[in-house]
């Protein structure tokens, strides 16, 4: 469904990811990890065009979207969040939803009612008509997710989204995940640090360092590579 | 209509109806001074709600809106001395010049990323330019001014626009009602929803599929269209153009502190702001005629004072403020 090949972006000289190549069947759930500053964000954000690759290409459905502007990917069935979150503060938390819905939904009452119905499944339901100003940072994160399956994408790319979740929260996160995938066979691309997250949801993981893909396979391949353990846990040492 | 009126509480509907009801039989019991200000409120009133759009809705400051205004008036007047064509034809080719002048700036500027201050700094810009360019323009009589002819009229004619203040009065309430219907219909649109989105946060509207191009641009060509309409009426109403005056960044000013003042992205609060800041400034101008004091630029010292207050005291400006207060007692 997503197919990312040999893909490069520079920083100013600082080779932010360098050669990065993977794809995503259809209907699953993938997780990419790394440490901070490794370029996970720096491809999610090539992916969702918020920057064109220098090199490399990327496919979605079997079209090139590389160089696309954000809104086109968005328009063709990729949604995502943004790890540091955008709400749209002055609006009530259902008019923020009703954005992203108004992409499939032509009149207000459909938007609305799409909308109604996303807040329910992510329980933000109680909190629709406060400012998006008020929620605290969880819900900030659910808003986030709200808006971008509003858009009814194909691909979802949720970028940190446990972060700062309780462990019941994140649990409830998951579970919504699951059932998003199982009943709608949504595909889903996730960045995370919350490991308990990772193990749980994804059925493939890449791991990114310094910009390159260093390992990838099912969760339980990656947590006993070396070189994962190695960048994650520094080099076994005599000592 | 029943779309129309979907949600909105019933003590706001009776209040402007009760506005509207007060601004129609106004004129028969108004002087003629009185008329001339409640002439001076509503055409406040229409341009702060076009200048509205851009800023309030689609969040682009624009200072200068004096650009339309005069391109407006200057357009149809000009066709109207020269051809003798209808303003109401005229109009139509104030709309497409305010609409083209708007395009290019919004192209400009959102091609190339041009934002915030910049693009305020832009916007005064052409109407520079188009206050330097009129002063020179021979066919527009450059400096000296263009006259409409005047004569005493005694009926209305509305295909000429030529007649008493109170066809003026009722031809700005009419466009009025109709620019606030207007911005009431598109906030609960589409149209409206992705404009808030990109004041609030392009990027954002932007990764949920709104082409921010399209509806940043949309704004400036609705707003500068119907600010042009706003124009062609002063036009026709004054007689006279001068580009020293019409383009003036003071005439910008001058029209986006109702909107400020009322409440900037909210319906009511343009006419709010007029009705506050015309009908003080008026009143105040009109008590010190009386007492014979004469002060030159006191109404400026006014403006800001004005300014001032809103700014600590309610930065949101009045109408939300006063909504807050309706809802409270609902």
């Amino acid at each position: 469904m997503l197919e990312v090949r040999n893909v490069s972006k520079s920083f100013r000289g600082l080779r932010a990811v360098r050669d990065v190549s993977f794809e995503i069947p259809e209907a699953t759930i993938n997780a990419l990890i790394g440490p901070n500053g490794a370029g996970k964000t720096t491809i999610f954000n090539m992916i969702a065009g918020v920057y064109a690759p220098d090199s490399g290409s990327i496919f979605f459905e079997r079209k090139p979207i590389h160089g696309l502007r954000p809104d086109r990917i968005c328009s063709a069935g990729v949604g995502r969040t943004f790890q540091i979150v955008k709400p749209f503060a002055g609006l009530s938390v259902l008019d923020n939803v009703m954005v992203g819905a108004f992409l499939k939904e032509k009149t207000a009452a459909g938007a609305r009612q799409v909308s109604g119905g996303i807040l329910e499944k992510l329980g933000l339901g109680p909190k629709r008509d406060l400012p998006a100003s008020s929620l605290t940072l969880p819900d900030r994160k659910r808003l986030e997710v709200a808006r971008a399956l509003a858009t009814r994408p194909r691909l979802l790319l949720l970028d940190e989204v446990m972060a700062g979740l309780r462990p019941t929260e994140c649990d409830q996160m998951v579970e919504v995940f699951r059932e998003l995938n199982r009943s709608q066979g949504l595909t889903i691309l996730l960045i995370e640090h919350v490991m308990r997250a990772v193990m749980a949801l994804a059925r493939h993981i890449g791991v990114l360092h310094h910009g390159e893909l260093i390992a990838r396979g099912t969760p339980d391949q990656v947590v006993r590579d070396p070189a994962v353990l190695e960048c994650y846990l520094g080099e076994e040492t005599e000592v | 209509m029943r779309r129309l009126l979907e949600g909105v509480p019933q003590r706001g509907l009776i209040l402007l109806v009760a506005l509207l009801v007060l601004l129609l039989v106004f004129p028969l019991f108004a002087s003629g001074y009185l008329l001339a200000v409640g002439f001076l409120i509503l055409y406040f009133a229409y341009v702060g709600q076009a200048w509205n759009i851009m800023m309030g809705f689609a969040g682009q400051l624009s200072l200068g809106h004096s650009l339309y205004v005069g391109l407006g008036a200057y357009a149809a007047a000009a066709l109207y001395v020269h051809f003798g064509l209808s303003p109401w034809i005229g109009l139509g080719a104030s709309i497409v010049l305010c609409a083209l002048a708007g395009a290019i700036i919004g192209f400009l500027a959102f091609r190339f990323g041009v934002g915030g201050v910049y693009f305020a700094i832009l916007t005064i810009a052409f109407a520079e330019f188009a206050r330097i360019g009129f002063d020179h323009f021979a066919w527009v009589r450059g400096s000296s001014g263009l006259f409409l002819p005047v004569a005493n009229y005694t009926e209305n004619d509305l295909w000429n626009l030529r007649g008493s203040p109170e066809m003026f009065y009722y031809l700005m309430l009419a466009l009025t009602v109709g620019a606030f219907v207007l911005c009431h219909a598109l906030l609960r649109s589409r149209i409206g929803y992705y404009w808030l989105a990109i004041r609030e946060d392009p990027d954002a509207a932007q990764a949920l599929g709104v082409n921010t191009f399209r509806y940043k641009m949309l704004a400036v060509v609705l707003s500068a269209a119907m600010t042009s309409l706003a124009g062609v009426v002063f036009a026709f109403y004054y007689n006279n153009l001068f580009p020293e005056q019409i383009f003036h960044i003071s005439r910008s000013i001058e029209l986006i502190l109702g909107p400020i003042i009322g409440g900037i992205g909210t319906r009511v609060g343009p006419l709010v702001g007029a009705l506050l800041i015309t009908g003080l400034a008026e009143g105040m101008r009109e008590l010190m005629l009386q007492l014979g004091i004469e002060v030159p630029g006191v109404k400026q010292v006014f403006y800001g004072l004005c300014l001032l207050l809103v700014v600590i005291f309610l930065p949101e400006g009045v109408w939300p403020a006063i909504a807050r207060k309706l809802k409270r007692h609902a």
